[in-house]
């Protein structure tokens, strides 16, 4: 059975970000396959799991989710190999460090050689980034500037919106997907969510059809016109 | 005015209520706009004419104007005509004012019909809310539109017509400083956007927390009547605002509704007790027609009012129509979808109306609830039970448009 948890939907869970656990879910389960969602919260021991989701949130929340996810079992459990697919703020928390308003420096988890610093503005918008063969489209919406250090990859490169630098978006280790495309962004990109599914659960996928490969055509659409 | 001008305002007046009661029975209008016409060819003044005698509040602005609208319908205290179903030029005034003989009479107006309807309605109070782009594209029109409310307020240049005028919003001000009697209210205003050029001499506007100037020396009034923080304080008594409705915009609604009450005499304490008693706000919860079907058209724009919607729809099979854009007044991102507890609706069909229908329907999708994606409105069985209709706030105003009460 596959484990999938979404850590924290009460701080980083802004922007719908529940959708990302529910849509993981969903495609598992119309393929027959053993999956189950768990959350926890903020009171919760992180549970046992094979695929973590981290999603965004507002600046106290995001420096106290960092906080709680030191003191756990979080980060070994990372080391071990544990799935990670983290969002705006999570993304930032699994690095060296971060900042939050007033530029005040906090400890990221480490688990990723990047650096996130305020940004001169914020990001809003749109976003849109070449990952591979595949379009990746969202929404972003944060004030940071991450930049990435040694031998980390980005997710994907920007067709639209500004990412981590305008250039580039998130980053890509063997076993952490991280974008700034905040909330459903595994709802809208059917792709991209199949990819985490089939590496986590370790099984060749056929696809799926459904109503999400419309709306992430339109988007696509939209967003590279 | 003679005896047979009397006779021609007599005969339109009835013309207008004729003609709206057949409208209404009919089922062919909404019942307010076209007897309103109809009136106004019989007498081009028939407004004037029914406008004498009344203490008329004229509201205007881009934002807030059904809410202020009723808000001072409500915080009044006695009978007050007013534009209710948002007809909100001459002709829905015109139906307004027929139908009611109160002597209070409070008309929401279309910024571009401000103008003509101040000459035509001698109102004692114009509330002016705020001023702001209502596409991107079309910037340059909220500056023509302050251009001719100030030339309105100039050749109206009455001491007895109070304007009650949001001073945190320069073109607002741009439009109200040459009234003979403004009623400057300090209310948070957000949107500044359209703010950043002077509309006096085109440079940049400063804007330091809720001060703002120009080099030119055009800047924010001093001489505050109604300054809206933490409290409400009008002409320095504290009002004790505590409002049903959500928002803070509504607050700053409020503040403006109540200073324009205040300004015609009603008691503030009393005033405030009931705005801050409206629990819904025109059009809302409202049950009209469109293309034979009937819709009780419920507003939710976030997911803790989804929430509060979804909780009133009946328990059954029935089905529900949501409408999604996600235009710059809904905000452009619509990822709040997936906050909203759309399980709730299991076991019923989803109509997935709007610009966002596809994010509508994929969130349904994830959520297992049964969807139908609506591109052509006119596929849509018609039934014969009362359909909710749950949309978003350009998607509400869509429908209230397109359908009829």
């Amino acid at each position: 059975m596959t484990t999938i948890c979404v850590l924290y939907p009460d701080l980083l869970g802004t922007y719908g970000d529940g959708g990302n656990g529910l849509a993981m879910l969903e495609r598992a389960r119309r393929r027959g396959l053993d999956a189950t969602l768990v959350r926890a919260g903020l009171n919760d021991e992180v549970p046992d799991a094979d695929l973590y989701l981290l999603g965004g949130g507002e600046d106290g929340p995001q420096s106290l989710a960092a906080d709680l996810l030191r003191r756990s079992s979080f980060a070994s459990r990372v080391r071990d190999g544990a799935y990670v697919v983290a969002v705006c703020a999570g993304l930032q928390i699994l690095g060296l460090t971060f900042c939050v308003e007033g530029n005040e420096e906090f400890e990221g988890l480490g688990l990723v050689d990047v650096v996130t610093s305020r940004g001169e503005r914020r990001s809003v918008g749109e976003l849109a980034t070449r990952v591979g063969s595949q379009l990746l489209v969202g929404f972003e919406n944060h004030g940071g500037r991450t930049t990435l250090h040694g031998a980390v990859e980005p997710f994907g490169t920007i067709v639209k919106g500004r990412g981590n630098d305008a250039k580039n978006d998130g980053y890509r280790t063997k076993n952490i997907w991280a974008t700034y495309a905040h909330g459903p962004v595994l709802a809208m990109n059917p792709w991209f969510c199949d990819e985490v599914l089939a590496t986590v659960t370790g099984q060749e996928l056929e696809p799926l059809a459904s109503v999400a490969d419309l709306l992430y055509q339109e988007r696509c659409r939209v967003l590279s016109s | 005015m003679g005896k047979s001008a009397n006779l021609r305002d007599g005969v339109a007046s009835a013309a207008v209520r004729a003609v709206n009661r057949i409208s209404r029975m009919t089922g062919r209008g909404s019942g307010t706009v076209v007897g309103g016409r109809v009136g106004m060819k019989i007498s081009p003044n028939l407004v004037t004419s029914l406008s004498r005698g009344r203490t008329v509040v004229l509201v205007s602005g881009t934002n807030g104007k059904t809410t202020t609208t009723s808000m001072i319908v409500a915080g009044w205290g006695v009978p007050v005509t007013t534009n209710q179903t948002g007809a909100n030029m001459p002709a829905g005034h015109v139906a307004a004012l027929v139908t009611s003989t109160s002597s209070q009479a409070a008309l929401e107006v279309d910024e571009a019909w401000l103008p003509e309807t101040l000459a035509k309605t001698r109102p004692r109070v114009v509330v002016l809310l705020n001023l702001s782009r209502d596409q991107l594209d079309r910037a340059n029109e909220v500056r023509q539109m302050a251009e001719r409310w100030r030339k309105a307020l100039e050749v109206h240049n009455d001491p007895d017509v109070v304007v009650v005028a949001n001073a945190s919003d320069p073109l607002v001000v741009y439009a109200a400083e040459v009234a003979a009697n403004v009623l400057w209210c300090d209310v948070p205003t957000t949107w500044l956007a359209d703010a950043v050029s002077c509309p006096k001499c085109t440079l940049g506007i400063s804007h330091v927390g809720s001060q703002w100037h120009c080099s030119c020396g055009f800047a924010k009034p001093t001489k505050i009547t109604t300054v809206l923080g933490d409290e409400l304080v009008i002409d320095d008594v504290t009002v004790a605002l505590d409002l049903s409705i959500p928002g803070d915009f509504n607050r700053s609604n409020a503040a403006m509704a109540l200073t324009a009450l205040h300004s015609v005499g009603v008691e503030l304490n009393e005033a405030v007790v009931r705005i801050n008693a409206v629990q819904s706000v025109v059009g809302r919860f409202s049950v009209r027609r469109w293309n034979g079907h009937v819709l009780r058209l419920l507003l939710a724009k976030n997911p803790s009012g989804f929430e509060a919607m979804l909780a009133t729809l009946a328990n059954d099979s029935s089905d529900v129509w949501v409408a999604i854009n996600a235009r710059i007044a809904d905000g452009r991102d619509p990822s709040w979808l997936y906050d909203v507890p759309f399980e709730k609706l299991r076991g019923h069909r989803v109509y997935c109306f709007g610009d966002r229908r596809l994010d509508l329907a994929t969130r349904l999708d994830y959520a297992q609830v049964e969807f139908v994606i609506v591109e052509d409105d006119a596929q849509v069985p018609v039934s014969k039970e009362t359909i909710s209709l749950l949309a978003n706030y350009t998607a509400f105003s869509d429908w209230l448009e397109k359908s009829e009460p």
